[in-house]
């Protein structure tokens, strides 16, 4: 029997393998192919305190393997969260983790509250990182006062564990992760997408109306993977690797650049049961190998 | 019905035209219920420039069989290479996904309109009314004689009319011109798929003589389930999904 165990301070994950926000909805859209409750935990759709149309079609370009995304938050808003889907997801048996978004800090203090009288979300992911909105996400992300003061006002506001969801859109990642860690958060998760621009040469047009998007998928890991083994050597808590992983073996090298854990987000596009898959194929790895506790490998690269 | 991930043996590769073929699968597993309107995300292993799956509609259903046919139009890397994958290989599909058509009232008159590649889940949708006695009329709009395909397909279905842009088979223009289009309100519900202005067309001459009228989308998507949001379209509650809540929609719901 292999240990697949994972804690951010007190609250356990009964394996190191969630899914990304904004590819997984709320975990039930996933259903028919796999049992949410084998994740180690879902971080559902990013929610906003206002309900968000999201940007005007077409919000995709596939990319060379990846892909551009620019749906800017479409979401019902908290109060619909709450409401209706709240009761439909407090059944999972897996650690379902709310990702928070808002225009002022004002915005996400709300959310965190709210979150936090929730008793079956043990978690929220704050999310100052997307790079599809114009106020608010990345805007917070990528400078180090309004990170520090976004986070700082959130810990003062919610007492459960509190991850940062990073932007890969900086220059150095260890600041960033360093805030977070100073400021209280439990846990930094990154990498979110990196901000990407595609041009079609037949209708001699952006290919995205916004022209940037998001670049996730394959095409990013390498650099996720030199982000979070930074990331992790910067800061003691844990750190959530997230990138283009669409195997178990990917997976493996997040864990021994440093994480403890890693989120599988576009893949589950092509192959919805690719989480389960990368949880299986983690398994059979540590059993090959005779190693009894996965989180042995985790910065084993630096030893 | 569940979606379900399953690998299907290619059959038969059969070139319509230069640009156009059917692409016919056999699953190894008693098929769902598959409704007409569905469509299945096929993902392409062998096309290096492919890395999302590709939404085709579902062309034909053989239960007895566990066969699939798509009809798909060759037009970038990834459906080039589709349709040069060799018999008795393998590919996976993700099916069946997305509403249906709704089905008529019995004795309802019904047209389907289709054009080009967008004829391909009119098929099914004809046999599927067939079965519950419906014989709809069916006009299919093609840029010349030479590029119609499956005319005795669906010839078998319903009453077929044909128009192309050059006249060189059928009556001469664009379906919308078409002589049993000026008739429109005697039909209870016009069906129709094709590229979005014809689509869009239709849509104007079925309100104008108050038929219902449902159109299938073919957003751009990527994972076809309802999870990544990239595939919406503006209706009137708001954006919503063409993979999960259409791909098929009654104009009224679209803000055409």
């Amino acid at each position: 029997m292999v240990n697949l165990e994972f804690k951010i301070g007190s609250l356990r994950f009964k394996n190191p393998v969630l899914t990304a926000s904004g590819t997984c909805g709320y975990g039930y859209e996933l259903e028919d192919f796999i049992n949410p409750d084998e994740l180690g935990g879902i971080i559902v759709k990013g929610t906003t305190p206002e309900p968000r149309e999201g940007n005007p079609y077409p919000r995709m370009a596939e990319t060379p393997s990846g892909m551009l995304n620019s749906v800017g938050l479409q979401n019902k808003g908290i109060e619909y969260f709450e409401k209706i889907i709240y009761p439909r997801i407090s059944g999972f048996n897996t650690n379902v983790i709310v990702n928070i978004n808002g225009n002022t800090i004002e915005d996400y203090v709300t959310l965190a509250e709210r979150i936090g009288s929730l008793d079956k979300i043990p978690a929220v992911e704050l999310n100052i990182s997307c790079p599809n909105v114009k106020k608010g996400g990345m805007l917070f992300g990528t400078n180090p006062v309004s990170a520090r003061e976004v986070i700082r006002e959130v810990r003062k506001a919610y007492n459960r564990v509190l991850i940062v969801k990073l932007s890969p859109n900086v220059t150095s990642i260890e600041e960033f992760a360093r805030i977070a860690e100073e400021e209280g958060a439990d846990s930094v998760s990154l990498i979110n997408t990196l901000l990407g621009m595609a041009v079609d040469i037949n209708t001699r047009k952006p290919a995205l109306p916004g022209f940037t998007g998001g670049l996730s998928g394959p095409a990013v890991k390498p650099v996720a993977l030199r982000m979070v083994w930074q990331a992790a050597r910067a800061v003691k808590i844990p750190v959530i690797g997230i990138g283009g992983i669409m195997t178990a073996t990917d997976a493996l090298e997040f864990i021994m650049a440093g994480a403890s854990a890693v989120q599988v987000g576009t893949a589950i596009f092509i192959d919805p049961e690719s989480p389960v898959k990368i949880i299986a194929g983690i398994k059979s790895y540590l059993e090959n190998k005779g190693i009894r506790n996965y989180s042995d490998l985790i910065g084993c690269i630096n030893s | 019905m569940a979606k379900r991930s399953e690998d299907f043996r290619v059959v038969n590769i059969k070139y319509l035209n230069e640009l156009h073929f059917i692409l016919e699968l056999e699953g190894t597993k008693p098929l769902p219920e598959i409704k007409p309107g569905q469509f299945a995300q096929i993902r392409i292993d062998n096309s290096k420039n492919t890395f999302l799956r590709r939404p085709f509609s579902i062309h034909d259903v053989d239960y007895a069989g566990n066969r699939l046919k798509f009809l798909i139009r060759a037009i970038g890397d990834g459906t080039r290479t589709l349709g040069t994958i060799a018999e008795n290989r393998m590919v996976n599909l993700i099916y069946p996904l997305g509403n249906s058509f709704s089905l008529p009232l019995p004795r309802e008159k019904v047209l389907l309109v289709g054009g080009g590649c967008g004829i391909a889940p009119l098929l099914y949708l004809a046999k599927f009314m067939n079965r519950s006695g419906v014989v709809p009329d069916i006009l299919l709009g093609f840029r010349n004689s030479k590029s119609i395909m499956e005319s005795d397909e669906y010839s078998k279905t319903g009453r077929l009319f044909i128009i192309t842009e050059d006249g060189s088979e059928g009556e001469k223009g664009l379906v919308t011109g078409h002589t049993i289009m000026k008739d429109l309100g005697a039909y209870g519900r016009v069906f129709c798929c094709g590229p979005e202005p014809m689509m869009k067309a239709v849509a104007e001459l079925a309100k104008a003589s108050g038929t219902e009228c449902e159109v299938s989308l073919e957003n751009m998507m990527a994972c076809g389930i309802g999870v990544c949001l990239c595939c919406v379209v503006k209706s009137s509650r708001g954006n919503v999904c063409t993979c999960t809540d259409g791909p098929v929609f009654n104009i009224k719901d679209l803000q055409w």
